[in-house]
């Protein structure tokens, strides 16, 4: 009884005085914003926020609310997010496999472009990116285009937006296609264990991603057209562009510079879960008959993933979360609008902040989540 | 383990204690009638005021750290006032973004930094305005040869560089959508980036302030290539804030400016005002404190006005020394006297 009372006690009054200081702090923000004629309250979010943005993936201007001003923060730094995470995973991957050529001169450039994005403040690269690199861009009059249709301007970059008809049809396609492939590979497996026999699956899939969309071109009815961006004239020295989609510097400055920072922590990862495995592993692969290929795919990266999932989830994490610097180049992402404008124009500073940074928790949490089930599925299943 | 039930308890009632004082401080707070602010001001011996980060004639800073401009001039005002020296403030530079949360929060006690007068801000966020020390209007800065020479010229597609979180941001899309035009709103935090990325080229126009776009000018790589159109398409009222809640200090900052501006038109400049404690003039003499009790008001002794005129100069003086000798607006327009031809124009000190 008295050795369970000595396990309780503490507990309940570190709960207490976690709660005491809660308390105060609230109670504390509460008087001194009464004092200052504050008022708390979420209502703001339903005015019309009068505030246009840059960019948008939604439609949005300033005649709609603060809650949708939120959303077109939200869905572009999550953009950002998506796009810098897949950037800095590939070319992660490659510079970590690079790391431990045989080749003496890959080897070394791998090394040298790890050792000197990993050691320069994000921050600074950004800036270089936007400030300098980019402005070093031609203006839209004096651009030569790219393949004919493709224009790298200051003012972004503009490439030809597909114009599709029946889209629709084209998903179901891919779909289908995915369900088809799923379907060969698991009657493969089957057969190989059934009989030994192996299927060309990774051929088959591919055949099958390409002919069935192509098909819906022939007798789908579906169709696709290009509209390439033209230079139109506003006055003797301001231009722009017309058609195509314009993807602006500040975007490319930005993923530019995350995803490069990001994927030297990422090729660390790589190469230590590569080095991690035994050389005797890929020997005794070796001996039974295995090619290099299958020891790659089957023996070494299974074992070698599960060193690499973990560190490099935080550095997803890290690239969400270093990705609020957007505001620094102007790029509209949550930080920018919601945490910048929004809470200038309203001046709910508890209120913005408090909301920002729950969404940035709940984006975190998600990746996280996410890569966790990544993990236990590729996890050894103790049986 | 009785070691550390014992020092959690002792940790809860710290906390309780805390707790308790917290409340004792804010109930004490309102039940006084004098200023807290002021006496704050008093203990600490320096005005903490919020200036821009650097914006030429309003308040920059010189290679030395010296700050200057009419909004500089405000702190400096009611330093003297208050303190009875006008380099006893500390600056705070802060961002447009920043500016409303270092006064709401208590880091700053006056925000004279170029922020205009809106009828929300004003009402809604904690904030009172007392009075104007500039008036302003928005316009926009393109390059000179790109054939616009008007904002009627402006068409769909343009893309116009401000700065984050200001009134500007606000009524350029209110100009733009009055004439259906559309346009690609580029903002940064700090206007020193504004200024690079309009430069560079990755806008074609520049808006804010009238009087900000002449300032900024200097900072561009060929000032000279670029023109300010002649539109004016806002009203822009700039004026010292306070926090709300402390009326007596909010009249301390109110009148330290109106002194400056009614010195001015009364002829009292930094020279004359020690002998005009003689003038015929009662207006005078009440404004160099040689009649009357005007300070007592404000528990202020009945120098402070002299020490302010004669310390920061008036309203003239201060608007010569930082907006038209440094070429910045030469010609006063509206900010020139009511009985000159402009709008100033304050109530009476007496």
């Amino acid at each position: 009884m008295n050795f369970k009372l000595n396990k309780i006690i503490p507990q309940l009054a570190t709960l207490l005085a976690v709660i005491l200081v809660f308390g105060f702090l609230t109670y504390n923000a509460q008087v001194n914003m009464d004092n200052r004629g504050i008022e708390f309250g979420f209502g703001f979010l339903s005015q019309e926020s009068s505030f246009d943005v840059q960019f948008s993936l939604i439609d949005y201007d300033g005649s709609h609310s603060y809650a949708r001003a939120y959303l077109v923060g939200l869905l572009n730094t999550l953009l950002v997010a998506f796009i810098g995470i897949i950037l800095s995973t590939i070319l992660g991957v490659i510079v970590g496999i690079a790391r431990l050529s045989p080749n003496y001169l890959i080897e070394r450039t791998a090394a040298f472009y790890v050792e000197f994005f990993r050691n320069i403040p994000l921050l600074l690269q950004i800036f270089f990116w936007y400030f300098a690199a980019l402005r070093a861009l031609p203006l839209p009059q004096d651009t030569e285009p790219m393949f004919g249709v493709f224009f790298l301007t200051i003012k972004g970059l503009f490439v030809p937006r597909f114009v599709w008809e029946n889209l629709d049809i084209f998903f179901y396609s891919i779909i289908a296609a995915i369900i088809s492939i799923v379907v060969i590979k698991n009657y493969a497996r089957k057969l190989q264990e059934s009989q030994g026999k192996q299927v060309p699956v990774f051929s088959i899939s591919v055949g099958l991603f390409i002919i069935l969309p192509l098909l819906t071109f022939l007798i789908g009815g579906v169709s696709l057209n290009f509209s390439i961006p033209e230079l139109e004239q506003m006055s003797t020295t301001s231009f722009k562009y017309k058609g195509g989609l314009g993807i602006p510097p500040e975007l490319i400055a930005l993923t530019l510079a995350l995803g490069l920072y990001t994927a030297t922590f990422i090729a660390e990862c790589v190469r230590a879960g590569i080095q991690g495995i035994s050389k005797g592993q890929k020997e005794a692969a070796a001996s039974i008959g295995l090619t290099p290929r299958q020891i790659l795919k089957l023996v070494v990266m299974p074992q070698a993933l599960r060193i690499i999932i973990p560190p490099t989830t935080n550095q997803y994490l890290n690239l969400t979360k270093n990705s609020s610097l957007a505001a620094a180049i102007a790029y509209p992402d949550l930080v920018l609008i919601f945490a910048g404008t929004a809470l200038m124009q309203t001046g709910r500073a508890i209120e913005i902040v408090s909301i920002t940074m729950l969404t940035y928790l709940s984006i975190s949490l998600s990746i996280s989540v996410l890569m966790n089930w990544y993990n236990k599925k590729i996890a050894i299943k103790e049986k | 383990m009785f070691k550390n039930v014992n020092k959690i308890f002792a940790f809860v009632l710290l906390s309780l204690m805390m707790f308790v004082y917290a409340c004792d401080q804010m109930g004490g707070k309102q039940s006084k009638g004098q200023s807290k602010t002021l006496k704050n001001t008093q203990k600490k011996g320096f005005v903490r005021c919020g200036v821009s980060q650097g914006l030429p004639g309003f308040s920059n800073a010189d290679a030395s750290g010296n700050w200057s401009g009419v909004d500089v001039d405000v702190c400096r005002a009611v330093a003297a006032a208050v303190l009875g020296d006008s380099n006893k403030v500390k600056f705070t530079p802060l961002s447009a973004k920043e500016r409303f949360t270092a006064l709401t929060s208590g880091e700053i006690d006056i925000l004279s930094r170029n922020t205009t007068w809106t009828l929300s801000r004003d009402a809604d966020i904690g904030l009172t305005f007392v009075g104007v020390n500039f008036y302003d209007g928005q316009g926009f800065m393109v390059r000179k040869n790109s054939g616009y020479s008007s904002v009627n010229d402006f068409k769909s597609g343009i893309s116009a560089c401000t700065n984050l979180g200001t009134t500007t941001e606000l009524n350029m899309r209110d100009f733009f959508n009055s004439k259906g035009i559309s346009y690609e709103p580029v903002t940064f935090e700090k206007a020193d980036e504004v200024v690079a990325a309009y430069d560079a080229g990755r806008c074609d126009t520049y808006t804010t302030d009238k009087s900000g776009l002449a300032a900024q000018r200097i900072k561009l790589s060929n000032p000279d290539d670029h023109i300010v159109l002649p539109e004016t398409i806002s009203k822009e009222p700039l004026g010292p804030v306070v926090r709300q809640g402390d009326s007596v200090w909010e009249d301390i900052v109110r009148w330290s400016l109106n002194v400056m501006i009614e010195a001015e038109e009364y002829g009292v400049n930094s020279g004359n005002a020690d002998s005009m404690k003689s003038s015929d003039n009662p207006a005078i003499k009440r404004l160099v404190g040689a009649e009357g009790e005007l300070g007592a008001a404000f528990g202020l002794d009945n120098e402070w006005s002299l020490r302010i005129i004669k310390q920061v100069g008036n309203y003239g003086e201060s608007y010569k020394r930082n907006i038209a000798d440094t070429g910045i607006l030469p010609d006063r327009g509206p900010n020139e006297l009511w009985t000159k031809g402009g709008i100033l124009y304050v109530p009476p000190a007496r």
